[in-house]
């Protein structure tokens, strides 16, 4: 917590706090992280969020795989990650602690459930002692509250049982961080009515809860102080709190309409992609059709049956149900049809941790099919961006008529931040038109330009062909095993991909256009690196930051912004992907950092890798 | 179509397509040569895929559609180069997913007609799963699956239908896989048409082929074919000319279970089993057979029917069963259609504006 002012006895003013939540799956930290924000959204600050949840749905109540945990982070500045480590961590039970306390710098304030220390909870979090009173958490100012009885306290004569009253304290808790932040009750109190208006009790005890908490801010002596974080100066707009899922399928909704094409969506579920279906299958009324399968090629199957039929056709999944999709892609490859791939990458390998981030699908859909078979990658780096690549992508795939992987992961679909809404006026016009001449149609006749074969689609008069996975005579489409012709269509294929660089925006520099250390990323490491970067050049080191949101082709002045400086660090969350692709384009040295925990970089640790690497290079 | 933004304020570019009558028929006069392509049929002399492909030709004037409305999907197998040989439209995809491309083509795509073409490895092995869930979606395509009892593109080795201890290149010793039966599968994965034919009765082929192209929802055609390569006379026993009368049992609906040369032997239900009985013996008449019933609700008598075959049983060709209930491309736009009654055509403001919002200024 860096304190700017000293305000009054009672309130400090500060730039930015970081609050982690985190209690069982059961305790609705989830649900508690996503009202601080809202609030925090609307109230005007940057934010930026990270949840971290098991894959099991219930795990064993206060069992150590059982913990769920938010963190949020809001600023009166821009921010970029949800920072570091928290300020302020809130422990429902004693496995929360166990899992989230070495995260919390020393210092900071933790906020115990008191009432959750039983013995069989301790047990069950593997303590042999209880830390509240061994002095095990003597380095924290530890605030110790019995959420759970002045909780149900306050719920006295309500008609519930005693456990459903335990399940409004995590409202409880909210209502003590409102306080304690000097947050309005209202959104909550709103919502809390709109979720629950049907159950008037249900509604009256999380109300309570909220001002219980709200309250006891107020009138213990506990807590000295309270805390002021301003609204961020954001530049001019109309914004809403997003995240990365729900700003992918507001995006395909929109290209859709950019395209003037219907939206056809084939999925399979799958952490941490599902949410996309779910938001998409809401949109009957813009006719978005989406089709729920039978599993991941059938997905794929029919978004591409689809396509064909002409309308912008999308299929998403995670690194799983990619390598059952790939057969598929290789076919739209073959056939020249657009089509969106969707991956939503988590960590693996196999099942891996499918709630846990991980960007390491890169060589995957760079590589992943047989033979030879080219395909434009694009990935956002920010939740917001999401709708940006997802009408990017939309755009490839129409005009160059070709599948194209769009790759988010878990951090960027679960993750939120404010979102500054767009205009549909200044979004670009990426319809294509089908072919109708009969005279001129040939099915492979390519577009001088971009390569790109007609797109005719049934129900075109004169137009009736055969299109499929055999190698096709350049021209006419017919299936052919002429060597030249095989060499020559793979040359096509190639070449219509490669000719996208020039396409695309240029790789852009933050910081020195020239410089000791340059350091690249692409997709949601941006935060990280970008918050590192701006450090590092307050400090005065000669540092730039370049992201990356096509990953193939690369920009077309990607080498020469590259060769701009003495040194390339590239930090990612797989053991080193785009450096591979970087060095093997470019013959460039860049230098991989690469951490795969399940969870997003830390600014420091990208902050030290820079400096470790600029220290090498004085020393040379 | 297009606003002066260059947006366009209609989803669908899709014209309204003509629908399946034989008025229809009249007014787009196509002949069978019509649904002839120009490339070169390259399956093997004597193969029963030319008869399917024949018949296939033959009945397509009969629907009404214009060639530019019919789509013939294939997977991977002999059967999948037939759409190179149709002057439709043509899809010739990969192994076993024809259904899932169809699927997505349909529902994307109402107004077209979508012919399913595969092969007994294509639908029921690699593609099983597929041709299960666009069955039970009632997916409105004409799934016709050529079935060999053997996989000929790869030369010869046991597919899913081949029989019980049947030596193959692959199965030197005999497979040991029990064959799956393709009626009953399809029967329960709930497809709304049922049916079979045989590659070589070439009018009865037509006959299975028109029914199953004017139903309404899924159809699964079963069409017993010759590999006479790598399966020569799979079929033989009881397709043969001089034999057949006697072998198998042709059904319609509505008419009692009769069959034999002689016109004398039929199919009773003798507790939960059928039996062939012989009319006049033991004071059996035609009142005592089955009578064919393809619209009922329940499919256990058509269960029946496709697990009866020879020698126990004359093998049953014809439709086993035809119901009707909505197809899958119905049912979705009906959803799309009653949203929007319901609350109107979507506003891309106000779902962009969705939620909480806060200006700065």
């Amino acid at each position: 917590m860096t304190a700017t002012t000293e305000l009054e006895p009672d309130v400090q003013e500060l730039e930015r706090v970081t609050i982690r939540f985190a209690g069982d799956s059961g305790d609705g930290m989830q649900l508690t992280g996503t009202q601080f924000t809202r609030t925090a959204a609307v109230f005007g600050n940057d934010i930026s969020t990270l949840p971290d949840f098991p894959a099991e749905i219930r795990a064993p109540a206060g069992s150590l795989p059982g913990v769920s945990g938010f963190q949020i982070s809001f600023s009166s500045s821009e921010i970029h990650t949800p920072g570091d480590q928290p300020d302020v961590l809130v422990t429902m039970n004693p496995a929360a602690l166990k899992t989230n306390i070495g995260d919390l710098p020393a210092g900071g304030a933790l906020i115990v459930n008191k009432d959750a220390f039983t013995q069989q909870n301790l047990n069950k979090a593997a303590y042999a002692s209880n830390p509240l009173t061994d002095g095990s958490l003597k380095a924290y100012t530890v605030f110790e509250v019995p959420i759970s009885t002045l909780n149900e306290r306050s719920l006295d004569g309500l008609d519930m049982t005693s456990k459903q009253k335990d399940l409004t304290k995590n409202f409880f808790a909210l209502g003590l961080m409102f306080w304690l932040y000097e947050r309005s009750m209202d959104p909550t109190m709103q919502w809390i009515d709109s979720k629950f208006g049907a159950r008037p009790v249900v509604a009256e005890a999380n109300k309570r809860a909220l001002k219980a908490g709200y309250a006891f801010g107020e009138t213990t002596e506990a807590f000295h102080t309270h805390y002021r974080v301003r609204p961020a100066k954001l530049p001019p707009g109309v914004y809403r709190n997003i995240t990365g899922n729900e700003a992918t399928a507001l995006g395909f909704l929109v290209a859709s309409r950019l395209a003037d094409r219907q939206l056809f969506y084939g999925s399979y579920p799958i952490t941490p992609a599902s949410d996309i279906l779910h938001q998409l299958s809401g949109y009957k009324t813009f006719g978005v059709k989406t089709f729920q399968a039978e599993d991941e090629i059938a997905a794929i199957g029919a978004a591409i049956g689809a396509s064909y039929g002409g309308a912008l056709a999308l299929t998403a999944s995670s690194g799983p149900g990619i390598a059952l999709k790939t057969e598929a892609m290789g076919l739209a490859v073959m056939v020249e049809l657009p089509l969106v791939v969707i991956d939503v990458q988590r960590a693996g390998p196999s099942t891996g941790m499918p709630t846990k981030n991980e960007q390491a699908d890169l060589l995957q859909v760079m590589f992943g099919r047989n033979s030879d078979s080219p395909l434009p990658i694009v990935a956002p780096a920010t939740p917001g961006e999401c709708f940006d690549l997802a009408i990017e992508a939309c755009r490839l795939a129409l005009k160059y008529m070709t599948p194209v992987v769009y790759l988010s992961d878990a951090f960027l679909a679960t993750g939120s931040e404010p979102w500054k809404i767009p205009s549909y006026a200044d979004l670009p016009d990426i319809s294509v038109t089908n072919a109708t001449d009969p005279a001129t149609f040939r099915p492979y006749l390519r577009d001088e330009a971009t390569l790109a074969r007609p797109w005719a689609v049934p129900g075109t008069p004169g137009l009736e062909h055969r299109i499929g996975g055999l190698e096709k005579a350049d021209i006419t489409g017919n299936v052919s095993y002429d060597p030249d012709n095989h060499h020559r269509m793979q040359l096509y294929r190639q070449a219509k991909v490669a000719g996208i660089a020039n396409d695309i925006t240029p790789l852009e520099v933050f910081g020195p256009d020239r410089g000791e250390l340059l350091v690249v990323g692409w997709g949601s490491t941006y935060g990280a690196i970008r918050s590192a970067v701006e450090l590092l050049q307050a400090a005065g080191e000669s540092v730039a930051h370049a992201h990356l949101r096509h990953l193939n082709p690369f920009p077309a002045n990607t080498e020469s912004v590259l060769r701009n400086y003495r040194r390339v660090l590239i930090p990612e969350v797989n053991l080193g992907q785009l450096s591979m692709l970087i060095r093997a384009k470019y013959l460039i040295d860049a230098v991989g950092y690469d951490k795969v925990r399940g969870k997003p970089f830390r600014i420091a640790e990208i902050v030290d890798e820079a400096r470790r690497l600029l220290a090498e290079q004085d020393s040379r | 179509m297009t606003d002066a933004n260059g947006h366009g304020a209609d989803t669908t570019t899709i014209a309204p397509q003509p629908a399946l009558s034989p008025e229809n028929a009249q007014v787009i006069q196509l002949t069978r040569k019509d649904f002839v392509s120009d490339q070169e049929v390259r399956w093997c002399p004597g193969c029963g895929d030319y008869s399917i492909l024949a018949q296939t030709q033959k009945v397509m004037p009969d629907f009404g559609y214009a060639r530019e409305n019919i789509v013939f999907i294939s997977g991977i197998g002999c059967s999948g180069r037939l759409p190179y040989y149709m002057n439709t439209y043509g899809f010739h995809t990969i192994h076993g997913r024809a259904p899932t491309l169809a699927t997505g083509l349909k529902a994307a795509r109402p107004d077209l007609m979508v012919w399913v073409i595969t092969g007994d490895g294509d639908a029921l092995s690699i593609g099983g799963n597929h041709v299960i869930h666009s069955m039970r979606r009632n997916v409105d395509i004409n799934l016709v699956m050529f079935n060999n009892r053997i996989y000929g593109l790869t030369k010869g080795q046991a597919s899913p239908t081949s029989e019980f201890g049947k030596k193959t290149k692959s199965t030197p010793l005999g497979s040991v896989d029990t064959p799956i039966i393709p009626l009953t599968i399809a029967l329960a994965a709930e497809a709304s048409f049922v049916a079979r034919s045989v590659d070589t009765h070439t009018e009865h082929l037509q006959n299975t082929l028109e029914r199953a192209g004017r139903h309404r929802g899924s159809s699964f055609v079963e069409v017993l074919q010759n590999c006479n390569i790598f399966n020569d006379g799979a079929w033989r026993d009881f397709t043969e000319r001089d034999v057949r009368e006697d072998r198998m049992l042709i059904l319609e609906h509505g008419k009692p279970m009769i069959f034999g040369k002689d016109r004398d032997k039929g199919i009773r239900l003798q507790g939960l089993h059928p039996e062939v009985v012989t009319i006049g013996e033991n004071g059996i008449t035609e009142t005592d057979l089955l009578v064919h019933d393809e619209h009922a609700e329940e499919p256990y008598l058509a269960l029946m029917l496709s697990r009866m075959f020879w020698p126990a049983f004359p093998v049953p060709v014809g439709v086993l069963r035809s119901v009707d209930r909505p197809t899958h491309d119905r049912l979705i736009d009906d959803q799309i259609a009653s949203a929007i009654a319901r609350s109107g055509a979507g506003d891309l403001e106000g779902v962009l504006n969705g939620g909480e919002t806060w200006t700065v200024e």
